[in-house]
This record gives structure tokens, C-alpha cells and sequence, in this order.
């Protein structure tokens, strides 16, 4: 059953890509049908598991053995738990409704086809991801979702923008890859194995220094894949995929691959506080980063993109606080797994209403003319800014309780975080669906097609009843606990204290936001005289400008460099060389057939007085 | 049993050139047929290999010049046999693939051609077969032979050059090898009381340690050139460039893994002292090279030149893992000539489909392919892939093989090879980005075509083996495996055990 969770979406790719035209008509059906068939079987697996009590709910299957070299064996098996459950549910469910949802949105795209077929490959990668039980099939999962994400980023193939995004999100996520590799590679050295079991078993008795290097090194994967701080550049240029896309994969399940990464390897966190207190710092700083760079981005979807980053960096903070995190982590990555991707797909309908402007600036007043749209994006915005009893109240809250418990200034951090958050929301809010309308000669908007708000509306229902459920009815805590165990602080400070204390921060943010792009109108174009704080925002914190100087242009130079000194001193020396030793330079320019027999001559006769020599000399 | 699966491509080889000119459907379905039966012999043969825990199978004898203790001995071992098997399977492949280049460039006879590529054939099998070493040294010349024509009347304009080019390096390689090879030969003498050039004699001497410094570096060269191995590489790009698409694919994927075949099936068993004493700097170079190529396959403008120096970068990572010594790196080595081999000639069999389209190998010249030839395209994408070592492809197994064995005894190195990685993620996708994406040109909707059902035919079998052995790589690694733990055990090492003490884990 647990193959059949990957074998159902990647039978759906195969088929649209090697079906070529002739699935063109339905196509489309089949995706959709072969992701919502894996999530049934997922909802089937899930009743299963909630008959068997909490020991008993780990299953595993072993297929055959991968690849076995010497003492290196590794399975290829399949592994569901508690923590891979939550995710397949979330990878299927929200996969199937954005599935549903491209039905409408990709209706006139020439390439529907493909687009579909690569998303059933993203599924079934991401399932492959959180399914694998060793760290090397987890390689192949995460991989060949970058694969499927390099795919879509540049699905609109004949613009150069999206063709050139598409390759750097593949090339940041390798330099986060190598971290995988090494962190694998260790893992053998250290544990003999690479399967999640024994290297949690082995993991206490291991020379600490090991345990961080590893720890350290999947950091840096998870930096790749989860946008985190310094690999976070590629996210915003991934918005050049289809708006779908991003909310799928930019949002909902991949980036937050990281996150899993993370908490699955607990084993190896939890013994070293060094490799926390990295991920800690990674995600506050990410997460004030991301949040900093959502403050002025005038394109909806590059502001999302930021709110991702940054909505990230709290998961990644949480998992970094071992066992007082990880369970807020997941709770937090499935209540935005609903609300951000939520808020995404509003964002595409507002496009699809606005022949694709993705300038808010060019927006206003949208209120009226798309009322589910609005609704929808409304309420992704009250859970996402933490309002209660809406979803991302719950799992942020409990985040920032777990960072004042572990440090004053990281729970700073995350207070400050949900401010701005509040104030870029209602910024986007206020530009978008307030105001008066600044909207284009020749647009029109309207609401999307049923197909479109179905999916939106039952996320928004996620994002305004999700985080309740999960925490009350679902028992998040409890759920997870035997995987990844639960641990709480000692010097706590209390929530009757804290909730209070971030409600009125999330206020003030909000209120500023109003104040500045509620109240006042908003320019169509933007202002060009701004604070620098404004424009490094803009320039995404320079994150692009610096890896253009520091990795970039000294590669160009390098590479033009090496090329010269090829052909030029390597191949000419050598050529020079063997022209003199032939005797033959004054011919040498006129190498033609008939002089191959002369050369072979003078060789022969080379390497006999060598072997002389040789045998003269030494033996 | 070995000598018959020779006969048969000679055999066809001279069928083929015994037709009359005009005859040409019929060379190409005679050369076709004949590969193909080859190929199915060297699969039958390697399968008599299993069971036999790394040593020799379908071995012979014959005596061929007994006053220098030469002889016509063959025989596979485990790594022998999958680079025979990779070398057949690849032939049939490209003659479908340069069906009708011939006909295209307007020189030389068709039949030409392809009696040439099964005599090539013919020392391919030869030269991973021969358990002589003086017999292998006769067939690594004679390979030379029709490459050297294949290059030099079957090429591009620069085919004169190209040719010589690759001509003096090798010979210039051989005939050190040639002079270490009669130094051992007088060791042996010595030591043995009759000279002998049987490999198996040679492995189990124990010649001092000092003469072994010496003749290993005659071989080493030899097959650093053949590799190629940065700084000898300079003539790869100007024959792989030059060549058809189709010649290129068999020089870069078959005849340059003699060069790393020779180190770990030559080098470590007859030299084990030597080979350690020299690990080093080999470890170094092949960094070098890793990095070297990657860096110049990015420079490249042409997309030949820029597969034959990436090719420079994975025949670094497969001489690391010979080097390393430990049963991953070298099996995971010996796996990377094999998926090296299809991944490679992939790539130049999809750039020849696309050089034949427009009649340029420039990356400028293209753009928007995949606007006009989806399916070329999406080909293309997957051989870049492979190249690259996308896990679930064949070549990541080997890549990781290899990172894994050399970072069990040299972290440090294996850390810097691992950012080999990136690199080939640039220099493919970079590539792939510049001819395949965009708004194609004019030129481009004139002359790029639609992928033909025989090139699909040709291309599609290769990448069906990439995806099979990434999946299912125990295929080829326990063929592999049992021949690897020999050559370790015979040089004396042994793979480092696990810092911590490896608990029942869960398989």
C-alpha cells in the first residue's frame, strides 16, 4: 500500500510524458485522478494507523537491496510513521486540491500536459522524500523533487527569466546537496549504516565532533532546499513558475523539505547543541530576512515568496529547539502548508482576473469584484498573521513560547518577526482588495472558475479551522510524540503573559500597515526616492548582487582564464614539446596521414633506447 | 569462447568490406545484425561469471610466441566483463545512430565505415579480455588504427589534426608502456627463470619495490593519457569534436576506459607497493582534473568540446576511486566507466542528432529547441541528467560510490570532489539553457526537426539501461564486487570499519 502512495502519481507522469499528444485530451483527468487515487489510499493508511496504538504505528517495507558494496548496504525501503503520515496527507491532499485547481488555471496553455505530468512527478518525488527509510533514498526523494521543481520554475520555457530561475534554484539546491552528500558519507564513516534506524540507534554512543559535522552538514541541506540563510536567493526567482506551482511546491511541501530533514534526523540534534543553536540561528535570521525582503516587494507573488522564507525560518528555529520544537515545527509547516498555500493560489486568481499583472500597485479594490477570492485570501491572511482562533495563531504562538523558553533574544526574534509579518500582510491586503482601483487599461477582473475557488475555499477552511483541529481534535502533540519525543523549558514564560504581549505586536504591525497603505493611496508607480532599508528590501537584501561578486563574476573570469591557458600554454607546451622531440618542428605545422608512419618510427625507436636505458640502469 | 565473440564483429567486419560499393542498405544491416549478435555473446558470457567469487571466467590458452613466453590468453573477470558488455551494448547503438552520417558528410565509402567500427569492435573486446600482457599491449595499439581512420576520413574539417593529434598521444603513451612492459618482462625473467608476459605470473611476482616505482610510471602514463587525465587531455576535445558523433561516443566511452581499466585491472595488481607509494599525487591529479574539466566544459562554445571536457571531470572522479582503494570507491569506480560509457554516449549521440539538424556544434546556434522538438529536447534533458548524477539515475549510484569510498580514508579530498557536483549542474543545465530554451531563431524552425523514430531507436535503449541500473545497480555491482575485493585483498588494504560500532539496522 505504502508503494502504492508513489507508484500512483509517478504511473501518471510516465504516461503523460511517454502517452505524448495523444493524452493531450485527458491528460489532465488522468493527474488529477492519480493524485487524489494516492491521497485516498493515504487517508486509507491513516484509519489504519489510528486503530494501532502509538508503538505500533511505525511500518516498513524492504524491497530489495539498493546498492550493497562491501560493508555499505543500503535498502531500498519504505518507511511510514506518525511524522511521514502528516506529510503524505499533506503532500496528497493539498497536491490533489492544486491539481484540481490547475484544471483552471493552465485550461489555455498549450504544454497542459506536461505541466500535469510534472506535477504527478513532484508527488511522487516529495512522497519518495518522506517515505525512504535511509538517508540515501531520502536523497533521491529530495532530488528529484529539485528536479520537478527546476522543471515547472522554468515550465514557461520561452522566457528567458524563467528558463535562467529554473537553473539557479537546481544549482543553489546542489550547494545545499553537497551538504546531504557529506552528511551521508559520514554517517557510513561514523554508524556503518545510513538507515534512519541505525543511525539513531548509533547516534549516543558516537564521537560528538561527528554528530555536529553531520548535524552541520544537513543544515546546509536543509538551507538549500528550505530557501534558509545564505541559500535562500533562489525562492523569489522561482516565481517565475506557474502561480500553481508556487503554492504547491514554493510554499506548501517542498521548501519545507528542510523542516523534515531536520526532525527526522533528531536523533543527531538532540545530542548536539551546537548543531541547534545553527539551526536556530539560520532560522531567526532567515526568518527576519524573509519577512524584511516581504516589506517592499510590489509583486504579489515575490511578497509571498518572502513570507515563505520567512515562515520557513520559525519551522527551522522550532526544529533547532530539539524536543521543545520539533512537534511546533510540523505543526506549523502542516497549518502553513494550508494557509500559504492558500494565500498562493488567491494570488493566482487575482492574476487570472488581472490579464497576469503581478504588480500590486496596479491592483485595489478587488473586494468587490472577486468576493470569494477576497474571502478566501482573507482568511489566509487573519491565520497567517496569527489572529486568533485562525490556524497559524496556534502554531506560531507555540513557537514563540518555545524560542522565550530557550532564550530571550531568540524569542525576540520570533515576536519581531510576527510584527512585520503582520504589518507586510496588511500591506498586501490593503494594495490588493482596499483602496481605489489603479487597475490597467483593459482589465477587467472577475471571479475565477469554479474549478479555481473550489480548492481555495476548502483551504481557506483549513486556514481558519485548521490549527483548532490539529490541536485540540487532532492531538498534534500527542501524535507526534513518539517520534520525535516532547520536551518542554524550564524558564518558560507564561503564555497568559505572552499571547497578550504578541497579539498587540501583530497589532501594531497591522495598524502601521493600514495606517501607511490602507488609509493613504497608494502610488502606481513606485517611489523612487526611499529609505535604503526600503531599497535593500527590494533587492532582496542584496542577496543576488552578492553571489554575483563573490561567485559569479570571479567563476567567469576564472573559467575565461583556464580556457586561455588550455589551449594556449597546456596544449601548446606539449605540442611544442613533441614537435621538438620528433625533429619534425619545421614540418610540424603540415601534420598530414602520411607522416603518421615517420612519427611512429621515431617513437619506436624512443622508447626501445628508454627501455634500454632502463634495463641498463636499474635492473 | 572469448576468441569467437572476437571472430564474429572480425568476421562481419570483413563481410562488410567485401561487398560491392553500392550495396550500402546491406553493409549497414549486415554491420547492424552482427553487432547485435556480439552484444548478446558478451551478456551470455558474463553471466558465466556469477559464482565464481571475482575470479576469471571463459579463460583460454594458446600459445603464440613461447620463446618470449607470449601467449593468445583471454579471459574476464568481473570488471572486464562489464566493460565488454558496456562496449557491445554501445556498438549496435551507434551504428543505428550514424546510419546515414556517411551519406551526410560526402567522404568515404559506407562500408568503410562500419567494417571499421566492427574492427574496432573486434580490440575493443580484445583489449579488456587479454591476460597477456603483451597481448594487451598489442591490442591497445591496435585500436588506434581504426579510430585513426574513423577521425581522420570520417570527420569534421579539422579531421587531419585531430587525427594526428590523438595519434602521437597515444603512440607516445604506448610506447612507455611498451618500454615498461620489457622491463617487467626482464624482471620476470629474473625472478621466474623464464620470461613471461602472463598476467597472472606478473600479479603474483613480488618485484621489489623500487623497479616498481620505475615501470609503473611507463604504464601509468600510458593510461593517463588514454583517461585522460589533466594535463594530457588536450587531444580529447580536438578528436571528440572532430569525429562523428557516433566514433566520438566509442573513443570517449569505450576506448578511453582502457586507460582507467589498465590502472585498476594492471597497476594495482603487478604494482600494489608502487600504486600506494604514488596514491598521493594520483589522488591529487585527478582532483585537478575533476575541477579542470568541469571549469573548462563551462568555458566551452562548442557543445562536443564541452561533453569531452566534462568527460575530462568524471574520468577524475574514476581515478580518484581507483586510487582510494577502498571496496566502494573502486567498485563505485569501475561502476562510473560503465554508466560513464552510456551517460556520455547519450549526450553525443543527442548533440550529433542536433549537429546533423543544423549543421553546427555551436551552443549560439541553437536556442528554443524545445519549442520545436519536444521530445529531442526532453531526451537531451535526461543525458544531461545522467551526466550530472541525478540520484535515481545510474550514474549517481557510481558518483556516490565513489565519493563515499574516498571519503572513508581522505575526507578532506572527498569533501572538495563533492563540490564537482555543482559544477556539472552548471555546465549541463547551462547548456541545456542556452540551446533548448528561449524563442527559437528562424535557423532554428527551418532546420531542427522532430526527433525520427530511428534515432529514438538508438537512444532510447541507452537511457533505459541509466535509468534500469539507477534503480536496480546491484545488477552490475555484484558482478563487480567479488573482482574489486580481490584486487584489494591482493594490494594488501582493507576498508576502514565504522567509528561506532554498526547496530542491527533496519534492512
Amino acid at each position: 500500500m505504502t508503494a502504492a502512495l508513489i507508484g500512483l502519481p509517478l504511473f501518471g507522469a510516465a504516461t503523460l510524458l511517454l502517452g505524448g499528444r495523444r493524452t493531450n485530451a485527458w491528460g489532465h483527468f488522468f493527474a488529477v485522478a492519480m493524485s487524489a487515487s494516492s491521497f485516498f489510499v493515504g487517508i486509507f493508511l491513516f484509519i489504519q494507523m489510528l486503530g494501532r496504538s502509538g508503538e505500533e504505528r511505525e511500518a516498513g517495507q524492504h524491497f530489495f537491496d539498493w546498492i550493497s558494496v562491501g560493508t555499505f548496504h543500503v535498502p531500498f525501503g519504505l518507511h511510514i510513521d506518525q511524522l511521514s503520515m502528516v506529510f503524505v496527507l499533506l503532500i496528497t491532499g493539498v497536491g490533489t486540491l492544486i491539481h484540481i485547481y490547475s484544471i483552471g488555471y493552465m485550461e489555455h496553455d498549450p504544454n497542459r500536459r506536461r505541466f500535469f505530468a510534472y506535477l504527478n512527478l513532484f508527488v511522487a518525488a516529495m512522497l519518495l522524500l518522506v517515505l525512504a527509510d535511509n538517508y540515501l533514498l531520502l536523497y533521491v526523494g529530495w532530488e528529484g523533487v529539485g528536479l520537478a521543481s527546476y522543471l515547472l520554475i522554468s515550465f514557461y520555457q520561452h522566457k528567458p527569466s524563467a528558463a535562467a530561475a529554473g537553473k539557479k534554484a537546481f544549482i543553489v539546491n546542489r550547494v545545499g546537496d553537497v551538504g546531504l552528500s557529506i552528511a551521508v558519507m559520514l554517517m557510513f564513516v561514523t554508524f556503518g549504516t545510513v538507515t534512519f534506524e541505525g543511525v539513531a540507534a548509533g547516534a549516543p554512543e558516537a564521537a560528538p565532533s561527528h554528530v555536529t559535522w553531520i548535524g552541520l552538514a544537513l543544515l546546509l541541506a536543509a538551507c538549500g532546499k528550505s530557501a534558509q540563510f545564505p541559500l535562500q536567493s533562489w525562492l523569489l526567482d522561482a516565481m517565475e513558475g506557474p502561480t500553481p506551482v508556487s503554492a504547491l511546491i514554493h510554499a506548501a511541501t517542498m521548501v519545507t523539505a528542510g523542516v523534515y530533514l531536520i526532525t527526522r534526523a533528531h536523533a543527531i540534534f538532540d545530542l548536539s547543541s551546537t548543531a541547534r543553536t545553527a539551526v536556530v540561528t539560520i532560522g531567526a535570521i532567515t526568518l527576519l530576512l524573509g519577512a524584511f525582503i516581504g516589506t517592499a516587494k510590489d509583486d504579489i507573488k515575490k511578497g509571498l515568496a518572502g513570507s515563505t522564507m520567512s515562515q520557513i525560518g520559525y519551522m527551522i528555529l522550532a526544529a533547532g529547539l530539539g524536543p521543545a520544537g520539533y512537534v511546533f515545527a510540523i505543526f506549523h509547516l502542516l497549518t502553513h502548508g494550508l494557509f500559504k498555500a492558500g494565500l498562493f493560489l488567491g494570488a493566482g486568481s487575482v492574476m487570472h482576473g488581472m490579464n497576469d499583472d503581478v504588480n500590486m500597485r496596479h491592483y485595489g479594490a478587488l473586494r468587490t469584484a472577486m468576493k470569494i477570492t477576497y474571502a478566501t485570501f482573507g482568511l489566509g491572511y487573519l491565520a497567517i498573521i496569527g489572529v486568533p482562533p485562525f490556524s497559524g495563531f496556534w502554531s506560531k504562538d507555540e513557537i514563540i513560547h518555545a524560542a522565550f523558553g530557550q532564550n530571550i533574544y531568540i524569542g525576540l526574534a520570533t515576536l519581531l518577526g510576527a510584527g512585520v509579518t503582520a504589518f507586510y500582510m496588511t500591506r498586501m491586503m490593503a494594495m490588493t482588495f482596499f483602496g481605489e482601483a489603479r487597475w490597467e487599461k483593459g482589465v477587467h477582473p472577475h471571479e475565477s472558475p469554479a474549478t479555481m475557488t473550489a480548492p481555495m475555499l476548502i483551504l481557506a477552511l483549513g486556514s481558519a479551522f485548521g490549527g483548532l483541529l490539529l490541536m485540540f481534535v487532532g492531538d498534534i502533540e500527542g501524535w507526534l510524540e513518539p517520534i520525535v519525543g516532547i520536551g518542554h523549558s524550564d524558564h518558560a514564560v507564561s503564555n497568559t503573559i505572552l499571547i497578550p504581549v504578541t497579539l498587540l505586536v501583530v497589532l501594531v504591525g497591522a495598524g502601521y500597515g493600514w495606517m501607511t497603505y490602507g488609509r493613504r493611496p497608494v502610488p502606481v508607480v513606485a517611489p523612487e526616492h526611499v529609505s535604503l532599508l526600503t531599497r535593500a528590501a527590494r533587492a532582496d537584501a542584496y542577496g543576488d548582487a552578492l553571489n554575483e561578486a563573490v561567485f559569479m563574476r570571479p567563476g567567469q573570469y576564472l573559467t575565461r582564464a583556464l580556457v586561455w591557458f588550455d589551449s594556449k600554454a597546456i596544449d601548446g607546451t606539449i605540442g611544442g614539446l613533441s614537435a621538438a622531440i620528433g625533429g619534425l618542428s619545421a614540418r610540424g605545422r603540415k601534420l598530414q596521414n602520411g607522416y603518421a608512419r615517420s612519427y611512429a618510427l621515431t617513437m619506436l625507436g624512443g622508447a626501445v633506447l628508454i627501455a634500454f636505458v632502463l634495463l641498463l640502469v636499474r635492473l | 569462447m572469448l576468441t569467437i565473440l572476437m571472430l564474429i564483429p572480425l568476421l562481419g567486419s570483413i563481410a562488410v568490406f567485401a561487398l560491392p560499393a553500392a550495396r550500402e542498405t546491406l553493409a549497414k544491416q549486415i554491420a547492424l545484425g552482427i553487432s547485435i549478435v556480439t552484444a548478446c555473446g558478451a551478456v551470455f558470457l558474463t553471466t558465466r561469471l556469477s559464482g565464481l567469487g571475482g575470479g576469471f571466467a571463459v579463460t583460454e590458452k594458446h600459445e603464440w610466441i613461447p620463446a618470449f613466453g607470449i601467449s593468445w590468453s583471454l579471459g574476464i573477470d568481473g570488471i572486464a566483463g562489464v566493460l565488454i558488455v558496456m562496449a557491445t551494448l554501445l556498438v549496435p547503438l551507434v551504428i543505428i545512430a550514424g546510419w546515414n552520417d556517411v551519406e551526410k558528410i560526402g567522404r568515404g565509402t559506407v562500408k568503410g565505415f562500419f567494417s571499421l567500427i566492427l574492427i574496432l569492435e573486434v580490440f575493443m573486446i580484445g583489449v579488456f579480455a587479454a591476460t597477456d600482457l603483451f597481448l594487451f599491449y598489442v591490442f591497445f595499439e591496435a585500436m588506434l588504427v581504426p579510430v585513426y581512420f574513423l577521425i581522420g576520413r570520417f570527420g569534421g574539417p579539422q579531421r587531419a589534426y585531430a587525427a594526428m593529434k590523438f595519434l602521437l598521444y597515444s603512440l607516445v603513451g604506448g610506447l612507455f608502456m611498451l618500454a615498461s612492459l620489457i622491463g617487467l618482462y626482464v624482471v620476470s625473467a629474473r625472478q621466474l627463470g623464464q620470461g613471461t608476459f602472463d598476467f597472472f605470473a606478473l600479479a603474483n611476482m613480488s618485484i621489489d619495490p623500487a623497479t616498481q616505482k620505475i615501470l609503473f610510471l611507463g604504464f601509468f602514463f600510458a593510461f593517463a593519457i588514454k583517461a585522460p587525465m589533466v594535463p594530457f587531455h588536450t587531444w580529447l576535445p580536438d578528436a571528440a569534436a572532430e569525429s562523428t558523433p557516433g566514433t566520438s561516443t566509442l573513443l570517449v566511452g569505450v576506448l578511453d576506459k582502457v586507460g582507467t581499466f589498465g590502472m585498476i585491472r594492471i597497476l594495482l595488481p603487478i604494482f600494489p607497493e608502487a600504486s600506494k607509494y604514488y596514491t598521493p599525487i594520483i589522488i591529487i591529479l585527478a582532483v585537478i582534473s575533476i575541477f579542470y574539466g568541469a571549469l573548462l566544459a563551462i568555458g566551452q562554445t562548442d557543445m562536443m568540446r564541452l561533453i569531452a571536457f566534462s568527460s575530462v571531470s568524471h574520468f577524475g572522479f574514476i581515478v580518484m576511486g581507483i586510487f582510494a582503494m577502498t571496496s566502494q570507491s573502486m567498485s563505485g569506480a569501475t561502476f562510473y566507466m560503465v554508466n560513464h560509457g552510456f551517460s556520455t554516449g547519450a549526450l553525443f549521440l543527442v548533440v550529433g542528432f542536433l549537429v546533423s539538424r543544423r549543421g553546427s556544434k555551436k551552443i549560439e546556434d541553437f536556442g528554443g529547441v524545445s519549442k520545436v522538438a519536444p521530445v529531442l529536447a526532453g531526451v537531451f534533458l535526461i543525458s544531461g541528467l545522467s551526466s550530472l548524477a541525478l540520484p535515481g539515475l545510474s550514474s549517481f549510484v557510481s558518483e556516490f560510490l565513489v565519493l563515499l569510498g574516498t571519503f572513508s580514508v581522505y575526507k578532506d579530498v572527498a569533501i572538495i570532489a563533492t563540490f564537482g557536483i555543482v559544477l556539472a549542474a552548471f555546465y549541463i543545465l547551462w547548456m541545456y539553457q542556452r540551446t533548448m530554451t528561449g524563442v527559437p531563431s528562424t535557423e532554428v524552425t527551418e532546420t531542427v526537426t522532430e526527433i525520427t523514430k530511428r534515432e529514438l531507436a538508438a537512444i532510447v535503449p541507452i537511457l533505459a539501461v541509466i535509468i534500469g541500473l539507477g534503480i536496480f545497480p546491484q545488477v552490475a555491482l555484484k558482478v563487480i564486487n567479488p573482482t574489486v575485493n580481490q584486487i584489494q585483498t591482493h594490494v594488501g588494504l582493507f576498508d576502514p570499519v565504522a567509528s561506532t560500532t554498526p547496530s542491527e539496522s533496519g534492512s
